[in-house]
């Protein structure tokens, strides 16, 4: 095991300090803003040379991988041990390249975005945590290990949405996505208890190489496994029907959306499907729902995003939308494919919550100069902001059309796998067929509505009021910095997976051919011919085109009107810009019903006439009755008691005497 | 030599005791009860003692000195109740009802 691989425990350990020291700071020196960004940035930044290492480690033993770290025992019950131990291999080492890489971009920017808050310290504290959990969870060699990631990045999630606490509104929103995080682990839990059952063990190296013996192929075992699986990932990553707490989870720090809900935590079960690609490629009926619940998520909040007026909400539902195209890609076998849009779109979707991130942050402060109570956030009035902020247009837009899939820029090259591999698998149903249509038309709304995000905010004339416009400046260069960088990589992160018809093809995918050949053996390699593959990808250029122009021709930039000249939405677009109603089917279905059931049935009869009448106050009475009887008994005359005692005494004789 | 008798005695006097006890409902009279049970003790004591030792015989000092200091605290008891409520009749004493 290579020297670097041995000190992975280092990469985690680092940003742990950086929350403790940074949460020490936040209660004894919450002024000293300097010192904790230093050591907010210096941790991740830190990890991500430490990754590296270990990357280039992992590079010299394709074949020697995955290396078992092992640190403690944690709980040895019976048969049932569980080790803290940390599992090295090619997938793991992406995720790690992910969350250290674009974590760093994004904790150097929250310097610049979050420099005026009083809660600084804070900030970093909750951030630097996450960081730590979500090493852990790409991390662990087990499911109770990644579980452990898993809970803990869910804990920071709500801590950060809820990071703006004093607003009701923002505590609430970090509440639901706590609780609907909650629904998906249940499924989780459930798979971990019945995978002991099924192998008698949970971690990845044993359970990956039982698995072909103790299951056969589809399987009702393997089938509930996966199944209670992917309904942990539907929470954590935000599809059909758990998705409603991705959008209010926009409540927090834009920074945060960059880094939790759209590169790194919401992935964790796009990469949980990959890791446990054995067992999904053993059911098959499992994986076509995934692909499907993928394909059904991409263009249902596609349709959403089309009419939302908040810059973030709408950047919220695309990546519903994109983690959507994910599992279309791990459902339907081609894992490399899903890990490759996961790394794309951590690129491209940081940049634009980043760059919304500079826009909004120049909004709030024309708004905060002039005293004026309008929505920083409503695209209605900004407009023409590429004038006074031309480097965070010119890096949205470059992100912009990777999201679209024009050709030459990540996105692209991700989504047209995703899509090739989905219709490659069409002679296995006709359902993958389905599944592709679903894909290339949500590819089509999202280079509609992402054209359309970028016409509201940087073109046409501007909204936001002239004494305002006056106020709106670029962001400081420790802002614009990391979206310079990640702009490169959006354009050119397509060359780590080229498709098949051009030389260098496929580097992502050989690099973790040791890690998915297990589901190869079930799957068999997907192929796709040459002709096919360019006819495909003549479409999604095609599709890109038509969404891009389409928008352009129908917005008509120079037309755009503020929120009082807003003509009010009939029919279909209220019913998207109302998201469905799907929160109020929900309140109606779920909530309210619950809420009924509590306060009718169990605060009223279970646990005021139950518990506290039967239960608690009954043998309260029991005793009290008992204990009256005893005071009858309590006469007070010496005589009285003299005559129970010899009766006492005469029975206690008489005992002794006859027996 | 004459125990049965000796304990025959012992019992009439201590049955006596007893019922003293239980049917009189003057305090002065209930505590010569006593006296009469502890003393129809001490009288089988001595009797016993014959076959049994001379541990009986020990134990009928402790037994007298018992009695007379609890005599002594219980008389004090009785005058301290009769200067309070004018009256020894343990019909009217029932300030220990729970």
């Amino acid at each position: 095991m290579p020297t670097s691989v041995q000190m992975v425990w280092l990469i985690v350990l680092l940003p742990f300090l950086g929350f403790l020291v940074n949460g020490w700071m936040s209660f004894f020196r919450p002024e000293a803003k300097r010192a904790v960004g230093v050591v907010g940035v210096g941790v991740v930044a830190l990890a991500f040379v430490g990754t590296l290492f270990v990357v280039a480690g992992l590079a010299g033993h394709p074949h020697d991988a995955p290396f078992i770290v092992p640190l403690w025992q944690w709980m040895p019950v019976g048969d049932l041990v569980i080790d803290i131990e940390f599992q090295v291999d090619q997938l793991s080492a992406v995720m790690l390249m992910v969350v250290t890489g674009v974590g760093s971009l994004i904790h150097i920017f929250s310097i610049g975005y979050m420099r005026e808050d009083r809660s600084y310290p804070r900030y970093f504290a909750y951030l630097n945590l996450f960081v730590f959990f979500m090493l852990v969870l790409v991390l662990g060699a087990s499911y109770p290990v990644l579980f452990i990631g898993w809970e803990g990045v869910g804990l920071c999630s709500y801590l950060l949405i809820g990071f703006w606490y004093t607003e009701e509104a923002n505590a609430s929103a970090g509440k639901k996505a706590f609780i609907m995080n909650r629904i998906g682990d249940f499924g989780l839990l459930i798979a971990m208890f019945m995978l002991f059952r099924e192998v008698g063990s949970l971690s990845f190296a044993e359970v990956f190489h039982a698995a072909p013996e103790v299951f056969g192929t589809n399987t009702a075992a393997i089938s509930l496994i996966t199944l209670f699986l992917f309904i942990g990932c539907v929470g954590k990553s935000a599809q059909i029907p758990l998705y409603t707490w991705l959008p209010d989870a926009m409540a927090g720090p834009t920074p945060v959306s960059a880094l939790i809900h759209a590169a790194t935590m919401v992935t964790a079960g796009v990469y949980l499907v990959a890791r446990s690609n054995v067992l999904f490629a053993m059911a098959p009926s499992v994986s076509l729902l995934v692909a499907l619940v993928g394909a059904v998520t991409a263009l249902f909040a596609a349709t959403i995003a089309l009419k939302q007026w908040d810059i973030k909400k709408v950047l919220a539902y695309s990546t519903v939308s994109q983690l959507g195209y994910m599992f279309v890609g791990v459902g339907v076998g081609a894992y490399a494919a899903g890990v490759f849009h996961l790394v794309t779109h951590a690129f491209f979707k940081a940049l634009l919550f980043m760059g919304a991130g500079s826009v909004i942050h120049a909004m709030h402060h024309a708004y905060h100069h002039t005293h004026n109570e309008a929505d920083p956030q409503d695209m209605r009035n900004m407009g023409g902001l590429k004038k006074y902020m031309p480097i965070t247009a010119a890096l949205m837009w470059t992100a912009t059309l990777a999201i679209a899939g024009v050709p030459g820029f990540s996105g692209f090259f991700s989504k047209d796998q995703i899509l090739a591999m989905a219709f490659a698998r069409g002679h296995d149903g006709g359902l993958f067929y389905l599944v592709w249509a679903f894909g290339a038309i949500a590819a089509l709304l999202t280079a509609f509505y992402m054209t359309r995000l970028m016409l509201y905010t940087f073109h046409g004339p501007n909204r936001t009021g002239d004494r305002e416009s006056e106020h709106l400046h670029e962001a400081p260069w420790i802002m614009t910095g990391p979206l310079v960088v990640l702009a490169v990589l959006s354009v050119v992160g397509g060359v780590i997976n080229l498709p098949h018809i051009l030389p260098g093809a496929g580097w992502l995918e050989h690099w973790l051919e040791p890690v998915l050949h297990g589901s190869v053996e079930f799957l068999g390699e997907i192929h796709i011919s040459a002709g096919l593959e360019w006819g495909l990808i003549g479409v999604a250029t095609l599709i890109a085109a038509a969404g891009i122009l389409g928008a352009w021709l129908l917005l008509k930039p120079e037309a755009l009107q503020d929120v009082a000249g807003s003509p009010e939405e009939k029919g279909i677009q209220r019913v998207l810009y109302n998201k469905y109603y799907i929160d109020e089917l929900y309140d109606r279905i779920i909530v309210q019903p619950i809420v009924w059931l509590s306060n009718k049935v169990l605060w009223r009869v279970v646990d005021v006439f139950v518990i506290d009448g039967v239960g608690v106050n009954g043998a309260a009475g029991i005793s009290k009755f008992f204990g009256w009887i005893g005071t009858r008994f309590q006469t007070g005359r010496a005589t009285a008691y003299f005559v129970m005692f010899v009766i006492g005494a005469v029975w206690l004789l008489s005992l002794t005497l006859g027996g | 030599m004459l125990l049965g008798p000796a304990l025959g005695v012992s019992a009439i006097l201590f049955s006596i005791g007893v019922l003293g006890v239980l049917m009189r409902r003057n305090a002065i009279v209930l505590f010569m009860c006593i006296e009469l049970m502890l003393n129809a003790v001490n009288l089988s004591l001595v009797a016993l003692s014959q076959q049994l030792g001379v541990d009986g015989q020990v134990l009928v000092f402790f037994v007298m000195t018992v009695a007379a200091a609890e005599a002594a605290v219980g008389f004090a008891v009785i005058i301290a109740i009769y200067r309070h409520k004018e009256t020894v009749d343990l019909q009217d004493l029932n300030l220990l009802r729970g």
